[in-house]
Parts: C-alpha cells; structure tokens; sequence
C-alpha cells in the first residue's frame, strides 16, 4: 500500500511528509538542547563565580571546528543542488566532503576531551566541565547519528537513487536540513562555552 | 509492504506489524496488562496503610526479605512501589491507551488515511515503548529494588538512590523516544493525510485532541530528557547539576563539589510533567465527545469552542508548571504569575465540560455501557478539576501540598475521569475493532462497582487531605496525633480498593469471551457518522483501510439533521448522488 504524499507535495500544505517529519523533529530537539541551556543558564547565574572558556578548554582548537563544520554545510548543500542536477559524480564527491569534514570534528573533539582527561579536568570537576561535557558530549552523539546516517546514504541507500530518484533526493534533503541543525547547535556551543 | 495481507507470515502480520491498527492493539493491550500491574502494586502499599507492619496474608511471604520479611513491607519497598505504580501508570498505562491505542487506531480512520504518514517509526514507536517498559520492570530485579524516589525524581533523594533510579532513567530515555517517535506521526498524518473534503474543521474531535496531545507530547518531553541526561550524569559521572555544596548523608559530606539546584531539576521536570496532565486528559475529553454525540443522537453542543478551548489549553499548559512548586521558595512574585496563568488554564476546561454537559440537554440518550462510563466521567472529572482550583492558589497550597487531598484531587482526574473515559472508548470501538459486541450485562456490572469503588476510595482522600495528613507517610498516619479522627477511613480506602480490583473482572471476561462468542456487529453498529464507521467493521489488518478512500462533505455528528429524513447523515455520504439516484 502506498502512503500518500510521501514524494509529491500535498497541494493545500505545501509540504512532503518526510520535509513537515522533520521539521517537527527538529522543534523537539531545539527543545532538548533549550532545556540544556537554560540549565546552563540558570546555573551560571546561581553560581558565585563561574569561570572563563579559555581558563580549561582551546579556543583556538574550537575556532578550526567551527570552521569544518560551517564548511561541512556548504558541501552538503552544494551536494544536494548537484543531485538535483542529477550530476551523481559530483554529488558523490561533496557528500563524501561531508561525511570526511563530520570525522575530522570528531577527531578535533577527541584530541580536546584527551587534552582535558590529561590535566585530570573531568566532569566532576566543576559545574562548567559538567555543562561542557554534557552538552558537547550530547552535540558529539549528534554528529555520530548524522554521520551514520549520510554513509548509509552513501552507500548501501544508494540503490534507491536507481529506483526511485525524487524518493532519493528528498531524503538527502533530510539529511541536509538536520545536518543544519546539528551545525547550528554548535554555532550557540562554541561561544556560550568557549568565549562568554 | 505488499498488498496480499494473505502472503505476510505471522510475524510480519501481527509482531512487527507496520499496519497502525495492528500496531493500536499492540498497545492498547501491553497498556492494559501495564494498567493491571500498577493498580497491584498500588493495593500492596494500601495494605501496609490500612495495616501498618502486620504481615500481609497469602501472599506476603513470596515477596523475600529484601521487601517484605514475614510478610511486613519495608519502607524502602514501600516506596518503591510507590515510584514505580505512579511510573507505570502515567507513562506505561493511560498515555499509550490513550494516545498509543486510540491514537494510532483510530486517527487514520477517522480522517479517511490508508494509515500513519511513517509506518516504520510507528513500528519502532511501539518497540521502544515496549523496551521502555521491560527496562522500568528490571528495575525490581537491581540491588535495593526498584526506583524509590517518587515518579518525580526529585534530587538530591534520586541522585543518592540505589541503581534502580538510574534504571529508571534508561527507561525513560526509551519511552521518551517512542513519544517522539509516535508524536511527530500523528502530526504528519493528521495534517497531510486527511481524505478529500476534510478540513480541519470538519475533523472529528477526537482527532483534534489527539493532534494538540501531540503537539505537548514533542514539545515537553525534551526537557524532560534533558534532565534525565544531567541526573544520569549526577548519579554516574559524580557532576553536581542538581547537588548543592557540603550536603550530609548518614553524618558524612557527600564527595559532590556543589553549585548545582535542586529547583533546576523540579523546573524542568514539571516542565514536561504538567503538560502530561493534559496529555492524559485530553484524549478522554476526545473519546467523551465522540460517545456523547453519538448516544444523545444529536450534534455536540460548541463543538467548534471546545476545539478552539482545546488548542488554547494546550499552549497555555506550557505556562502554569511552576504550580506544583509554590512551597519550593522560588519567591512570591513567580508564584504570583503561576496562580495567575493556572486559574486561566481553567476556563478552556470548563468550556470543554460544560459543551459537553449542555450537549446532554434534549437528546434522546442511549444507555449503554459506553455511555454509562462517558456520562460518569462528566461529575468525576469535575470533582477532580474543581479541587485543584485551591491547589492552583499559593495560599491555600500552603495548608494542602503534599497532603492526601493532593493525592484525591489528581486521581479524580486520571482514575474515574480518564481511565473512565478509555473504558468507554474500548466499549464503543470494540465492534470497529473486532466485529463483535461486548456483552452490556458484564459491561454493567464493571460499570455500577467501578462507580461505587472509584468513589470511595478517592473522596476519603480529599477528607483525609483537609485534616492534613500527608502523603507519604508509610504507616498512614498512624502515629500522627492529627490524623487520629481520619485513620478509619484508611481502612475504607483499601477495602474499596481492593473491591475495585474485583470489579475489574467482568471487563476482562468480557473483552476476551466476546472476541470469540460476542454477537457479530455490523460495520456501522452504533448509527455513527465518523469515518471509521464508513470501513468494514474489524477492518483486515495488514492493508490499507477503505476499499475507496472516502469523500467526506460536511461537520461531524450529523444526528438528526434538520430539512433531511435521515436520521443520521455520515460524513461521507453524498446528499446529491442520493437525490439523483432518488430520482
């Protein structure tokens, strides 16, 4: 059986399911990570000193971050335009880009975290690593679940593209908008944590 | 998925069902059995109320030493069950009834959808319910029992607790999943899958209160997770999100470095959990409205008002939680903003109660079980909302928090107001569901004790509360020089308790018996005009719902039309097709 306007777009709503599905995805997550910063919020202000970013944690190590992830959004968008051209090499290539700039921030984070677990800087610590590992560490799990699903794909979803091309595209649209989302909630981290 | 529901093995037909009707069963009976479990739990600990540390007979001795030696429960078991029967209740039982079962049954139906938007997640909705629930269970089985610092968790007593609370935390993570999951559907479906001539407002109530469930349900958990996320780490990774500095347990400093709140926990706790209460009631209030039109034979009376009322307590729901923490300290003025939005909160549940009590008036009202049940549900859940209206204001809070009247005046609400009104629903879509009728004899005798019991159990509560007993004493007031004028009632508590119990019987009986010897229903049994109706009665499982999607041409509960000889018009019967074919 097929269900309707799973493709096309319902003419009086102007959406897809799969676009309308993720968009109300994505209000419940702002709303995940908003209880976090008011969390952060709130315990910043109820406490009695609260200290700076750079006083534990790398700015400039964050900052090459911050870019490999705004970079990793425009490749995954100039791969998006490429399939809708129906230019598979190219989109091939820059959604690849994405996927090797999505590990590249991984293997930042993880030489960041070893850095701290060497100083002996745990979440224990203090409330300002307990909020920084949580959030960043919620934000990594993010990327681990955005990553896995772009290779997916890739690779083993791509045959979908030879069956059902519109089908195709509209999931890698998916996997855009949330890859979006994901960079935007590090575009808050970064300065909240690192810089205020 | 194929079209020859015939070529499905067993597994994919009825397990890993993708079918949403398949899949509202799923839950409608993993909920059921849940609803059981809890309301047991719930008569061991009025055992231990009405009897303090006497030794429960019969069965007392099975439970072990760890929770009952002799037979005596434990006060750490004691609150255990006490966590665990408001856990199961809330989020194993009446929500995936109400929102999982008759959600999933019946939303695609009554729009005219071949099924939900995203049959997967549906699926994966229902299994990480199901994952949630056996994770909350296991919870018995760690070391120092299941979680025993209430179903609100509060810190710093849920953060010092034995391993069942971090259990507890996975479990929720998993049925927090599975609201999102099953959320974001009905979303999408009720808004893109509607048939041809549906509009939003000719939407069956049902449906309207099911989408605004939704809609709480996406956006309040997430804090909630949020917070489960900072308590795990609280308990596992030693952070102090929610420990203050230099607290002493047992005569030692715990080793936490402090400067976490204990407020912040209760703020995003509440956050979620007042929007719950309306994500238990308001699938009532749905299914109420349905059975009301139906059995007064007559158009509901406001319907669009009680539309528009719902919508409006649904934001508004978003805005009152910091009621439930007058006594917190968070100051006057915040109180004061709270009392104010919670007595508003209470005008769009009156326009509800009231359309639904004036739509009584002049109808030529059926008296069958499904009624009996929706027609209770009116007084009950009035009780329940007028005792919270002293609740709702700080002042009167001082004297009733976290007293007995607490406890009467939200279980008013769910026991004999929502779960009443999920009765009903399961006695009036039975025949849609199976082809069958229940018996009404048994539906009768479930009704009239259920009735009788309910009362009695809850309205002592509220009396009990007024003297000031608290609620979470373990011997119920026993060595409470105040509560000495009320402890009889404790005993009339437990008894009717346990004669509820009892009462439920008849129901199980009937459910299981009239699956197979019930009288068979034809596909439109009880006269109504919803689309539902407009499929075969229990519609094949595995397909889709309608041999041809319906066309629907005007407002539901069309009973009684003026200028028209029908007695009752269905949404999608075509006035003009029928005249032609007349002439």
């Amino acid at each position: 059986m097929k269900i309707p306007f799973a493709v096309e777009e319902r003419p009086d709503t102007g959406l897809n399911n799969g676009r309308f599905g993720i968009w109300l995805f994505l209000a419940s997550e702002l709303m995940l990570f908003g209880g976090l910063f008011s969390a952060y919020i709130l315990l910043r202000t109820g406490s009695s000193g609260w200290p700076k970013g750079a006083d534990f944690l790398n700015i400039p190590l964050a900052t090459v971050n911050t870019v490999v992830l705004i970079s990793s959004s425009v490749t995954i968008i100039l791969a998006w335009i490429a399939l809708q051209m129906n230019n598979v090499k190219r989109f091939r290539i820059l959604y690849s880009l994405t996927i090797l700039l999505g590990f590249i921030f991984l293997i930042i984070k993880y030489f960041e975290y070893s850095a701290k677990f060497h100083h002996h800087y745990y979440p224990s610590t203090n409330t300002f690593l307990a909020i920084y590992f949580t959030m960043t560490g919620l934000h990594v799990l993010h990327i681990l679940g955005g990553l896995l699903v772009n290779i997916y794909h890739l690779f083993p979803g791509f045959k979908l593209y030879k069956e059902d091309p519109e089908k195709y595209k509209g999931r890698i649209e998916l996997s855009g908008i949330y890859w979006h989302f994901v960079d935007l909630v590090w575009i808050f981290l970064f300065p909240i944590l690192y810089l205020l | 998925m194929d079209n020859h529901s015939s070529s499905q093995s067993f597994w994919s037909k009825y397990v890993f069902s993708l079918d949403h009707k398949v899949i509202g069963i799923q839950y409608g009976l993993t909920s059921l059995g849940f609803l059981i479990l809890g309301f047991s739990l719930v008569l061991l600990m009025r055992w231990q109320l009405a009897y303090p540390e006497q030794a429960l007979p019969l069965i007392g001795k099975f439970f072990g030493n760890a929770s009952m030696p002799d037979g005596v429960m434990l006060p750490e078991f004691y609150n255990s069950l006490g966590a665990m029967h408001g856990t199961i209740m809330i989020f194993l039982g009446v929500v995936p009834l109400g929102v999982g079962a008759f959600g999933n049954y019946l939303v695609p139906l009554q729009i005219g959808a071949p099924d939900m938007a995203f049959p997967k997640l549906n699926m994966a909705s229902y299994w990480c319910f199901f994952v949630g629930g056996f994770v909350m269970l296991l919870g018995f089985a760690m070391p120092g029992g299941a979680a025993n610092s209430g179903w609100t968790a509060y810190p710093p007593l849920s953060i010092v607790a034995t391993s069942g609370q971090t259990v507890w935390l996975i479990g929720m993570v998993f049925l927090i999943t599975s609201s999102l999951l099953g959320s974001i559907n009905t979303i999408v479906t009720i808004v893109q899958l509607r048939a041809k001539g549906m509009t939003f407002m000719r939407m069956p109530t049902l449906v309207w209160t099911q989408l605004v469930t939704a809609f709480l349900l996406l956006m309040a958990f997430p804090p909630l997770e949020a917070a489960g996320v900072l308590q795990l780490m609280d308990r596992l990774a030693g952070t102090s999100f929610f420990m203050p500095e230099g607290l002493v347990l047992s005569g030692q400093i715990l080793p936490y470095t402090g400067g976490g709140s204990v407020l912040l926990w209760q703020h995003l706790f509440w956050f979620l959990a007042h929007p719950e209460v309306y994500v238990l009631i308001l699938p009532a209030m749905g299914i109420v409205s349905e059975v009301i039109a139906n059995n007064t034979r007559k158009p509901l009376w406001g319907r669009k008002g009680m539309i528009y009322a719902s919508v409006f307590l649904g934001f508004m729901s978003f805005i009152v939680w910091a009621h439930h923490m007058y006594l917190t300290g968070m100051g006057t003025v915040i109180s004061a903003f709270f009392q104010a939005t919670t007595m508003i909160i209470s005008i769009p549940s009156v326009i509800i109660l009231t359309s639904l009590l004036l739509s009584l008036w002049g109808g030529s009202i059926r008296f069958n079980t499904a009624m009996l049940f929706s027609l209770a549900f009116l007084p009950m859940f009035g009780i329940g909302g007028l005792t919270g209206l002293p609740l709702g204001l700080a002042a009167a809070d001082v004297h009733l928090h976290d007293t007995y009247y607490v406890i009467g005046h939200f279980h008013y609400i769910v026991a004999p107001g929502t779960i009443f009104a999920l009765f009903s629903g399961i006695y009036y879509w039975y025949p849609k569901i199976t082809g069958r009728q229940m018996s009404e004899t048994l539906g009768k005798w479930h009704f009239w004790p259920s009735l009788i019991c309910m009362n009695c159990i809850f309205f002592p509560m509220l009396i009990q509360g007024l003297a000031g007993v608290s609620r979470r004493l373990y011997d119920g007031g026993a060595t409470y020089e105040l509560a000495k004028d009320v402890l009889y009632l404790n005993k009339v508590m437990s008894a009717s308790a346990a004669l509820l119990f009892v009462a439920q019987i008849p129901f199980i009986i009937n459910v299981f018996t009239s699956f197979w010897r019930g009288k068979k229903a034809s596909a439109n049994h009880w006269d109504a005009t919803t689309l539902e109706w407009a499929a075969t009665s229990s519609p094949p499982l595995g397909h889709g719902n309608f041999e041809v999607i319906p066309e629907v041409f005007r407002d539901p509960y069309e009973y009684n039309p003026p200028n028209s000889d029908k007695e009752f018009l269905p949404q999608n019967f075509d006035l003009q097709n029928d005249k032609k074919r007349e002439d």
